[in-house]
């Protein structure tokens, strides 16, 4: 068991190496560097900068460098805590990321706990209630779910919050966006969850629902659950004892999934919700060519992904008994 | 003539039971179909909209271009069908007039009950190329000038959202196509490939495709996008977005495909078929085409609505297709701020086609699986 979490431990940190040199090349590929965007800035403002001050530029930022040599300086820093230098904010990449990795984290969990919790009660209930009203409600909104695009829901949301009086975008309201951290801080930013958290998880939750459903169903028509119904077990305890938990076992293993889709899918509405979190500045610094956050940003996504993976393999071996032995014999 | 005369059948009634057992795999999927409604409808919704994009030049009243200077924001056009006296005169239009609100500064559009446009069908205006190869200038319906109908508004500028979005499907709704197919081409031979080699080659395509799912879909996306250079031609960005959307769509059927292939290739009635000496060509044509065959079309189902949707997704941003390329992301870039959609509502009725077509194409996909799973009656 040990063994084989540790094999995947490993497995997961040569993922991140990959990921970090594909998606440093991805963002080597657009023509021109940061100096020529720079360049043409100061050019539409009126301003020309010369060849020699352009070269000195790409010196100082090291992009006269060839790209493996770009990435090696990058990735030694990174490996000693220092991300690089933001060319777009001029300053460290870590000051300008500052509580934004934090803030992602937060929201991508509180989706995933929205996720679950919504989702596999409603699937039991549809489930056991095929055909209601309600099993057929909660499948046409589940269909609604997934068939919408996440920037209308966050629009439409929007509009809902904004005559309800309640404040929308942002993360925090202007008094506390440049305090420190408190408690005040922290209620703050719990009343601003729900509108993200509701946006990103819609999609995840419908998905899950139909997984939910799907599986109980199966579950229900198999003869155990007759045998047992036939023995007078009383309903609840027979759902709940075994069809619900052999039905949980395809969820469990899309945890790995899920909040990768959730971390990935957060990006375009934190972008039209404009929060402080890392999808936002991602997608400027991808504009801008600045490579250096951009990179970053990607590692930290990457990394949140192949976390994800990891913590649904464990998921996976400590529900599913066939899967532990067959990983221990292997 | 000849459907005059009926054919006698040769053979007897069959009963229902018996019909069942003599029909060919594809019949039965069809049966059980045909009985799913919801993918009906779907599959219905889904013809009537690529016929309406097929013939966008006809259906439309305008071509995507075509600005109507003195109407930019143009609410809907409300159809008429009864006059002031609740006479029934048939479907009709009324002229408008247009008043700048001194207040917001807002343009305020009123009915002129004045003048009356009724609807035509097969109306002259604007030529264009059916298909690219009739040259015609009959739109299905319109409006005599100096009326103008616009189903579903105008944008800034004045160009009718209803035709806009008609021509946008266009490109909308044959990205999924095209990008679909790219996957699967690559997806079937890899996974191909790795479920008939086995070995190294398996190990090696397996680890690829899990790197690639485990990679964060739409940074990837937006990285890749922002990668493509502003100044192309549109058909290069378009071709561009496609392969960028099956780059990393194809590691999930390239798994279907050899999971199923390794599955299949043990199963007990394909050995029966071996020892019986049927041809290897026979056995993956005859036993392995229509259990595999199957779980592909469902898959490509379900995969278009998200290649739609990305690209949906990445024109909205800004980073897909661009002016003047007309797709619904393209046309829902524009209502990007909730203050200005608020006002012009209109402005998100291309986002209720991407839903329809989104659900359209679900249902559709639920449908083949429940007719293609065999163990479901």
């Amino acid at each position: 068991m040990f063994a084989y979490f540790f094999r995947r431990l490993m497995y997961m940190i040569l993922t991140v190496w990959i990921l970090s040199i594909v998606t440093f090349l991805i963002i080597q590929l657009p023509a021109g560097d940061f100096v020529n965007n720079l360049a043409s800035q100061y050019a539409r403002s009126g301003r020309e900068l010369d060849q020699a001050q352009l070269n000195n530029l790409r010196r100082q930022f090291g992009l006269d460098q060839p790209v493996y040599v770009q990435y090696l300086r990058w990735a030694t820093n990174v490996l000693q805590g220092d991300f690089g230098w933001s060319f777009q904010y001029s300053q460290p990449v870590e000051r300008v990321v500052g509580d934004r990795v934090g803030l992602t984290a937060t929201i991508s969990i509180a989706t995933l706990l929205l996720v679950y919790l919504v989702a596999v009660p409603i699937g039991i209930h549809s489930a056991t209630h095929q055909y209601s009203m309600r099993d057929y409600l909660f499948m046409f909104v589940g269909f609604l779910g997934m068939a919408m695009p996440s920037f209308l829901l966050a629009l439409i949301l929007m509009y809902v919050f904004l005559n309800a009086g309640m404040s929308v975008g942002g993360l925090f309201s202007p008094e506390y966006m440049r305090e420190p951290w408190g408690l005040g801080k922290f209620i703050d930013l719990l009343k601003h969850l729900p509108l993200p958290v509701l946006i990103i998880g819609t999609a995840g939750t419908a998905g899950l629902i139909r997984i939910m459903r799907a599986s109980l169903l199966d579950e229900l028509g198999k003869q155990y659950v007759i045998t047992a119904r036939a023995k007078g077990l009383r309903e609840t305890k027979l759902l709940f004892k075994y069809p619900v938990r052999v039905a949980l076992n395809p969820i469990a293993s899309t945890i790995g999934w899920e909040l990768p889709g959730i971390v990935s899918g957060g990006v375009i509405t934190e972008l039209v919700l404009n929060l402080p979190t890392t999808g936002p500045m991602l997608f400027g610094a991808l504009l801008t060519q600045d490579m250096f956050l951009a990179s970053s940003l990607l590692l930290f996504l990457n990394i949140l992904t192949v976390i994800g993976t990891f913590i649904s393999d464990i998921v996976l071996v400590i529900v599913d008994p066939r899967i532990r032995f067959t990983q221990r014999e292997a | 003539m000849s459907e005059a005369l009926p054919v006698k059948s040769e053979r007897p009634e069959l009963s229902a039971e018996e019909r069942y057992y003599l029909a060919s795999q594809w019949q039965l999927m069809w049966q059980k179909f045909r009985r799913h409604k919801l993918a009906i409808i779907g599959g219905s919704v889904l013809v009537a909209l690529y016929l309406a994009a097929i013939f966008a030049d006809f259906v439309a009243p305008y071509s995507k271009e075509v600005r109507f200077e003195k109407s930019s924001y143009h609410p809907p056009t409300r159809v008429h069908l009864f006059g002031d006296e609740g006479n029934f005169v048939g479907p009709f239009v009324y002229g408008t007039t247009r008043q700048r609100d001194m207040e917001t500064l807002q343009l305020k559009y009123e009915e002129d009950k004045a003048v009356r446009y009724p609807i035509r069908l097969f109306v002259h205006g604007e030529s264009h190329k059916l298909l690219g190869l009739i040259e015609t200038d009959i739109h299905l319906f319109g409006v005599e000038e100096p009326g103008g109908i616009f189903l579903f508004g105008t944008d800034s500028i004045g160009r009718d959202l209803f035709s806009r979005t008609l021509h946008g499907a266009r490109l909308s709704l044959s990205i999924g196509l095209v990008g679909v197919a790219l996957s699967f081409v690559i997806g079937i031979t890899l996974g191909g490939i790795s479920g008939y080699f086995g070995g190294a080659v398996d190990t090696f395509i397996q680890r690829v495709i899990e790197f690639l799912i485990s990679m964060p879909t739409i940074p990837l996306w937006l990285a890749l996008s922002a990668a493509l250079p502003r100044d192309w031609p549109v058909a290069r960005i378009y071709f561009g977005i496609v392969v960028i959307l099956s780059l990393v769509g194809w590691g999930g059927l390239a798994r279907v495909v050899r999971g199923k292939f390794l599955e299949l290739r043990e199963l007990d009635y394909v050995l029966a078929a071996r020892v019986s000496g049927v041809s290897e060509w026979s056995i993956i044509r005859v036993h392995l085409m229509p259990n595999f065959a199957s779980y592909l079309i469902v898959h490509v189902t379900l995969a278009i609505p998200e290649m739609i949707l990305g690209e949906t997704a990445l024109s909205f941003l800004g980073l897909g297709l661009r002016t003047p390329a007309v797709s619904w992301g393209v046309l829902l870039e524009k209502a990007q701020n909730i203050h200005s959609v608020a006002i012009y509502w209109w402005t998100v009725i291309p986002a209720l086609f991407v839903i329809t077509t989104v659900m359209a194409f679900n249902f559709l996909g639920d449908g083949l699986r429940d007719a293609a799973d065999p163990y479901k009656q």
